[in-house]
């Protein structure tokens, strides 16, 4: 009994403790009266009160005329005193950069021409043979708005055998080169060993940097241009696809998080590497890195070298980033790395590890929508932090990696022209483009602002406003033989035309020989006809971007082209739920001949097709104007020498845009009529030569894109009801089969 | 505690039972128990009372009463603040920490009277009604912390919104004196009106080393891009004056310039385009003959003409909004809250929120030195665009111009995505309007991926009990080239599936799941087992994602799980269904008998029923309607069936 009651005093006044602490009532005063104590010496004021709204009138913050002291300076000459001012590293466009010389010729760019003995890298070739193929380009500096140097800057690290020397002496020499004003310099490495500064060892004046790596504190923001670091094997045009093909739910990949790099094991950039292993687990965390580089390795070497260089050994990089969710990009040397465009292409979406770095194109891409922007001192939580992305954001994450790789930086002249293109917004500002159009389908190399600051206007943003193109089209005929008589096919296909509902206008564009006829000979419609006389008569004016076309939709067509006003109904209609591509009734497909190691161009009849020709299809406005000002002058003068193939050209554009095929509805077998009693110009179908340069053309055009952008389709769209066996009354476009 | 009550209600019953010794004992071991759990108590809630005593207080004191403290001449005074600042530099990350939530906390500063040695205050001000405002809204929001020690981000009580009003030497020492403020890290300052006469500095000249600067009318110049948060100069009309949102449209005026401190060469400037462009343009100054004050600050004037301000900004498309002295100017949310798009001539002025909002959308910029271009310029833009600006610019001011509560939480929700990037607001959070939002799709799947035909597709079968169809189902679906896999929904909790022998013989993986419930919903379950592509992000989006109760509404009326389907679909990528090739029977012509499900009267009024209440669950009707179906290029064309690539298709 003596015992029990022992143990149970022992254990009551135990519990008594217990209790006192767990509830905290020894603890937390003693806690807080700590801090509280310490605060209250400090600033002689209780703290851990909430702050609360202090009632009663206060006086407002701003006095109600608050410039008063405004007659002072001239805005005019704080403008200028800016000129002065901040120059160098403190260089801005409205310091350093003279708008005068893009205000009468827009923006031209020049190169200089190439000095006979100066050795030029492939990829600073590669970069000045991209700017002579842009529109951007112009031979004449007197003309230029921007200047391009013919020296070789990209590689400025002084150990590097592609190093161009004296190049402080050779840049002062230029007599273009104006204290580097509107000049752009392009640069990929910087500094060497052992600090790697960003210091391109000559003076770049008043230039502007388009150069890779650069850092926060060294990028002048609105003037330089951050450049991602790609390899010499980098392509020039074309460019890879992106490795995403089919979508996998759940979004995982075999591993998480991946990196296979160097490791530095002292100096700049050694320490994000060093701690790597903390986070690498061997199973869907791997992490590897090597010491064995350069040439004395092995003096350096610490006791996790040969552990890790084994590690290294195991695995296959290609395997691991075409395998994995998220690929690590940490800094190297260097901020920047082949990493980054490696997991872009990859689809493994990038977590950047690398403080500081001013992230390619910053200006315009919102790296957020692609990348994991990661903070180098919280390196232990990056594996719980990549963990808990939602499924979703992993999806439309990878999507977006896609999307930027193909339209910013699958080649070097998508890098050049991104690079232009933003220049080019600063100079024109108020129309420019805005952050969708950068960040969206099809990407801002394809939305051109000077066609419309209006994302409405343009066929790619319905879905993302929510809103729809405007239900009418304009009907543009493109007429090459003289009027004759008042049953000519062209006659009946206007009248068809216009009694369409969703007609709002039809265009004849007379690109014939002879006088324009008399207006009384044009049928009479319901909606106006407008006649335009083509001033060059070549046929690529078919594709000009008329002030007169007041809709979205373009109904173009040949003058002896066949169609009832029930096929351009449903065809408008269909285009309605796809207005980013090419609907219509000719169909033509492009295959690969192996024999002839080349692309052929079919017209027979096939199970699929890659072309809708623009002799009866309906398209966005928009294209109009891309054919016109995207497409290159070469491209466009072969088809009007020729008076052919500026319907594949269209197909090609605007699948290249698209990356869809276009759409064909319901089949018509005939779609020309036969010339009635033969014109002074020979219908250009029966031709025999027309064939062949369609071949020709096809290879011509695929070679300035580098690319085959046409995509095979197997689906026709057809009225619901289409041949279906129901009552022809219950059909709402009957007259469809009764052709 | 609950444990010990129980321990001690049983004491009394023992005692009758022992010796009065031993009662004596109990008794006071009873009680030394009973003191313990009152003082528990008492520290429990000592402090706690405390401070809800100290908050009664709070609210009745007045900004008079709150501390002095005086500032010693030689108090240090911190660095002028590094223009190399960014996060990853001068901000300490590790305050911050990780949390699930990826939200930072906020700690305030207790207000402060700061004087010097003469008792002479730092600022003339004192706590001004904004910035009163301002930390008001940010204490009741979710980022407020009253625990220094779990702070991330530290607000100085100490106004600064107004450069005028302080003396900059003594701001910079009372600023040094905060507990915290070690270098300023990690230190929010608001200020709206910088610099000084007579050159004015883009940025608050009071030195205040690493703190970050929520500023309006920084120029690019002063702006620590990332680092800084660029905010708009707040206008007291706001809270003022209430101006009903008007419908997008053209409106009396094109142009209208309504600020009162125009520079005279700009006046001059503007003047000039009113003569050329006459009616289109209405230039205001303000009224001579209305005394300064309050009700001057209501009114403009042309020609003897008197306005009422704003109001009559909401009769223009465009508003000027020029530079001044300073950048910033407050006339911007006044032209924003009327729905005028703002056209801002200030070279160099770096954007409110511009780090997250998209003005190309709300407003026009053009460079001061092409004034005289303006009316060119503004002409060019397309009608449709203007009208969306409209929309765009009133929306910027209802979300983030409205008040100093909206201004507040703006930038603190920027520094916050700067903090936890992967967790970041999007482009279309920050700059959609309600109304953009509910009709825009965005879709994670956006691009326009052409899957390859090698994955093939998973076929997903669902029956209860018909065996005998199910398995000619099976036999019909497995000729087909590409199916990958078949997957059988066995919804039959009382009846096991046919033995595997007894299964048709198919040259594709077969498999058979069987449900713990027989819900229709099953049907649409992302299973494991499908691999393809092709059905299962839907799936997914319909187990997962499907709004409101309709996944129930399914499952308890044994019917609609396909238009829900639809539904959502269609709500997801803005896009119509497709209607391949026509075969108007799907089921087998003997099934159709046995089959009542969907030939039943009621079913179909059911079904009816159904799109109603889904319309109502999405709150609007997302299915559309198209009028063309997708056949094989060559159907039913004249052309030899043995060359097509779906010959036999259309045939049934």
């Amino acid at each position: 009994m003596q015992a029990k009651k022992r143990y149970l005093t022992l254990f009551s006044a135990g519990a008594c403790l217990i209790l006192l602490f767990c509830f905290g009532g020894i603890q937390v005063p003693l806690s807080r009266g700590a801090s509280r104590r310490d605060d209250r010496s400090l600033a002689g004021y209780r703290p851990g009160a909430r702050w609360r709204h202090f009632p009663g009138s206060l006086q407002p913050f701003s006095p109600r005329e608050q410039d008063d002291h405004n007659e002072h300076i001239s805005p005019r000459q704080k403008r200028d005193a800016n000129l002065g001012v901040y120059g160098g590293k403190r260089c801005r466009m409205e310091s350093c950069f003279d708008f005068s010389m893009c205000k009468k010729n827009g923006f031209k760019v020049y190169v200089y021409p190439q000095q006979k003995g100066e050795k030029m890298s492939e990829s600073y070739q590669n970069i000045l043979s991209s700017i002579e193929g842009s529109m951007f380009y112009t031979p004449d500096p007197g003309q230029a708005c921007l200047f391009v140097l013919s020296l070789d800057t990209l590689d400025r690290d002084q150990l590097s055998p592609q190093y161009v020397h004296n190049l402080k002496v050779k840049v002062q020499s230029l007599h273009l080169w104006n204290g580097g004003k509107n000049h752009i310099i392009f640069n990929l490495y910087s500094g060497t060993w052992p600090d790697y500064t960003e210091d391109l060892g000559f003076d770049i004046g008043l230039a502007m940097l388009a150069k890779a790596s650069i850092s926060t504190e060294n990028f002048r923001p609105g003037f330089d241009v951050s450049i991602p670091l790609f390899s010499k094997e980098h392509p020039r045009t074309g460019g890879e696809r992106g490795y995403l093909k089919h979508n996998t739910i759940p979004p995982y990949r075999k591993y998480m998080l991946v990196f296979k790099g160097k490791r530095y094991l002292t100096g700049i950039g050694s320490d994000t590497r060093n701690a790597l292993y903390h986070v690498h687990n061997s199973e869907d965390v791997v992490l590897l890195t090597t010491c064995k580089h350069g040439k004395d390795w092995q003096k350096h070497k610490d006791a996790r070298c040969d552990k890790d260089n084994a590690e290294y050994d195991k695995y296959d990089y290609r395997e691991m980033l075409y395998n994995s969710t998220f690929c690590l990009v940490p800094r190297g040397r260097r901020l920047g790395s082949f990493r980054f465009l490696e997991a872009l292409q990859a689809a493994c979406v990038p977590v950047m590890l690398s403080n500081g770095w001013e992230l390619p194109f910053s200006e315009i891409i919102d790296w957020n929508t692609a990348a994991v922007i990661g903070d180098e001192r919280l390196l232990l939580q990056i594996p719980s932090t990549v963990r808990s992305i939602h499924q979703d954001k992993i999806l439309s994450l990878r999507h977006q990696t896609q999307f930027l790789w193909e339209a910013y930086f699958n080649s070097v002249e998508k890098i050049v022209l991104t690079t232009l293109e933003i220049i080019q917004d600063r100079v024109l500002q108020h129309t420019s483009r805005s952050n969708l159009m950068w960040n969206s389908l099809p990407g801002g190399l394809f939305t051109l602002p000077q066609y419309s600051t209006y994302l409405g206007d343009f066929p790619f943003y319905y879905a993302k406003l929510g809103v729809k193109p405007y239900t009418k089209f304009t009907a543009i005929v493109h007429v090459v033989s003289p009027l004759v008589s008042q049953s000519q096919p062209v006659m009946k296909l206007l009248v068809a035309v216009a009694k369409s509902q969703y007609c709002a206008q039809v265009i004849v564009l007379w690109n014939c020989d002879k006088p324009l006829p008399a207006k009384h000979r044009w049928p009479v419609t319901s909606v106006p006809v407008i006649v335009i006389e083509g001033e060059s008569k070549v046929i690529s004016s078919r594709f000009l971007p008329y002030d007169t076309i007041p809709t979205d939709a373009v109904l173009s067509l040949d003058e002896d082209t066949v169609l009832s006003t029930t096929e351009v109904d449903f065809a408008f209609t269909v285009w309605l739920s796809f207005p980013d591509r090419i609907v219509g009734y000719p169909a033509r497909s492009h295959f690969w001949d192996g024999n002839k190691e080349r692309w052929g161009y079919t017209s027979k009849w096939t199970n699929d097709y890659s072309m809708v020709l623009t002799g009866a299809a309906i398209y966005h406005k928009y294209y109009h104007y891309l054919y016109t000002t995207y497409l290159p002058a070469s491209l466009k003068g072969m088809v009007d020498q020729m008076s052919n193939c500026e319907d594949i050209l269209m197909n090609f554009l605007v699948s290249s845009v698209s990356k869809l095929p276009p759409i064909k509805v319901t089949q018509k077998k005939q779609y020309k009529e036969p010339m009635m009693g033969q014109s002074a110009r020979a219908s250009r179908w029966a031709d025999p030569d027309h064939f062949a340069q369609r071949q020709t053309c096809m290879n011509k055009f695929a070679s300035w894109f580098g690319t085959m952008p046409l995509v095979h389709s197997q689906m026709r769209l057809d009225p619901v009801l289409f041949k279906d066996q129901v009552s022809i009354l219950r059909k709402k476009y009957r007259d469809i089969e009764r052709l | 505690m609950y444990a010990s009550g129980k321990y001690s209600s049983r004491g009394p019953a023992l005692i009758p039972r022992m010796k009065t010794k031993h009662r004596i004992y109990y008794i006071t071991l009873f009680s030394v128990v009973l003191l313990g759990l009152i003082a528990t108590g008492m520290f429990q809630f000592w402090p706690h009372s405390i401070e809800s005593a100290a908050d009664w207080t709070l609210d009745k004191r007045s900004v008079h009463d709150a501390p002095l403290v005086h500032l010693p001449v030689s108090s240090p005074i911190p660095e002028r603040g590094d223009l190399s600042c960014r996060m990853h530099t001068c901000f300490d990350v590790y305050r911050c920490g990780y949390n699930p939530k990826n939200k930072i906390k906020v700690y305030i500063y207790p207000l402060q009277k700061f004087v010097d040695e003469l008792g002479v205050p730092i600022s003339s001000t004192g706590l001004s009604r904004e910035y009163n405002d301002l930390l008001s809204a940010i204490s009741d929001s979710d980022f407020y912390t009253d625990d220094v020690t779990r702070a991330c981000l530290f607000i100085p009580s100490t106004d600064v919104l107004n450069q005028n009003s302080l003396r900059i030497r003594e701001t910079a020492q009372a600023l040094a004196m905060l507990p915290r403020w070690d270098k300023g890290m990690n230190h929010l300052l608001f200020n709206m009106l910088p610099g000084g006469p007579p050159d004015y500095n883009t940025a608050l000249d009071v030195p205040r080393d690493r703190a970050l600067l929520a500023g309006g009318g920084f120029s690019t110049w002063t702006y620590r891009q990332g680092y800084d948060v660029s905010i708009p100069v707040y206008s007291p009309l706001s809270a003022d004056v209430e101006l009903p949102e008007r419908q997008p449209g053209p409106r009396r005026y094109f142009i209208l310039s309504s600020q009162t401190a125009i520079h005279r060469e700009y006046r001059a400037e503007l003047e000039r385009l009113k003569e050329e462009n006459g009616e289109a343009l209405l230039l205001l100054d303000k009224c001579s003959n209305l005394s300064q004050g309050a009700a001057s600050a209501r009114k403009r004037c042309c020609k003897g003409q008197v306005y009422d301000y704003p109001h009559i900004l909401q009769e223009s498309s465009f508003c000027v909004v020029l530079r001044g002295a300073r950048l910033g100017q407050a006339a911007l949310s006044d032209v924003l809250q009327a729905g005028c798009v703002p056209v801002i001539l200030a070279d160099s002025y770096i954007l409110p929120f511009s780090e997250v909002l998209d003005w190309k959308r709300a407003s026009v910029v053009i460079p001061e030195e092409k004034l005289s271009e303006m009316y060119t310029i503004l002409k060019n833009i397309p009608h449709r665009q203007v009208e969306e600006m409209q929309r765009q610019a009133r929306w910027f001011w209802e979300a983030y111009f409205s008040s100093m509560k909206a201004i507040g939480l703006t930038t603190l929700q920027i520094i916050n995505d700067r903090i936890y990037p992967y967790a970041a607001r999007t482009y279309e959070q920050w700059n959609n309007p309600p109304v953009v939002k509910w009709s825009s799709v965005n879709s994670p799947l956006f691009l326009p991926l052409i899957p390859p035909r090698a994955p093939g597709f998973t076929a997903v079968v669902l029956t209860y009990d018909r065996v005998e169809s199910l398995f000619r189902v099976i036999t019909e679906i497995s000729k087909v080239p590409s199916l990958a896999k078949l997957l059988v929904v066995w919804n039959n909790q009382n009846k096991s599936p046919p033995e595997e022998s007894l299964w048709p013989k198919i040259g594709v993986p077969l498999k058979v799941v069987r449900t713990k419930e027989n819900k229709l919903s099953n049907r649409f379950f992302p299973y494991d087992e499908i691999e393809t592509e092709a059905v299962l992000y839907f799936n997914y989006l319909y187990t997962y994602k499907m709004p409101g109760d309709i996944k129930n509404w399914v499952d308890a009326h044994m019917n609609c799980e396909d238009i829900a389907m639809n539904f959502l679909v269609a709500n997801i990528t803005g896009k119509a269904p497709i209607k391949v090739t026509p075969r108007k029977k799907f089921k087998c012509p003997e099934c159709t008998a046995i089959d009542g499900l969907s030939l039943d009267q009621t079913h179909m009024v059911e079904r009816s029923e159904c799109i109603n209440k889904f319309a109502s669950v999405f709150g609007t009707m997302p299915l559309k309607v198209v009028e063309h179906r997708a056949d094989p290029v060559l159907y039913k064309d004249d052309f030899p069936e043995k060359l097509k690539s779906f010959p036999n298709i259309g045939s049934l």
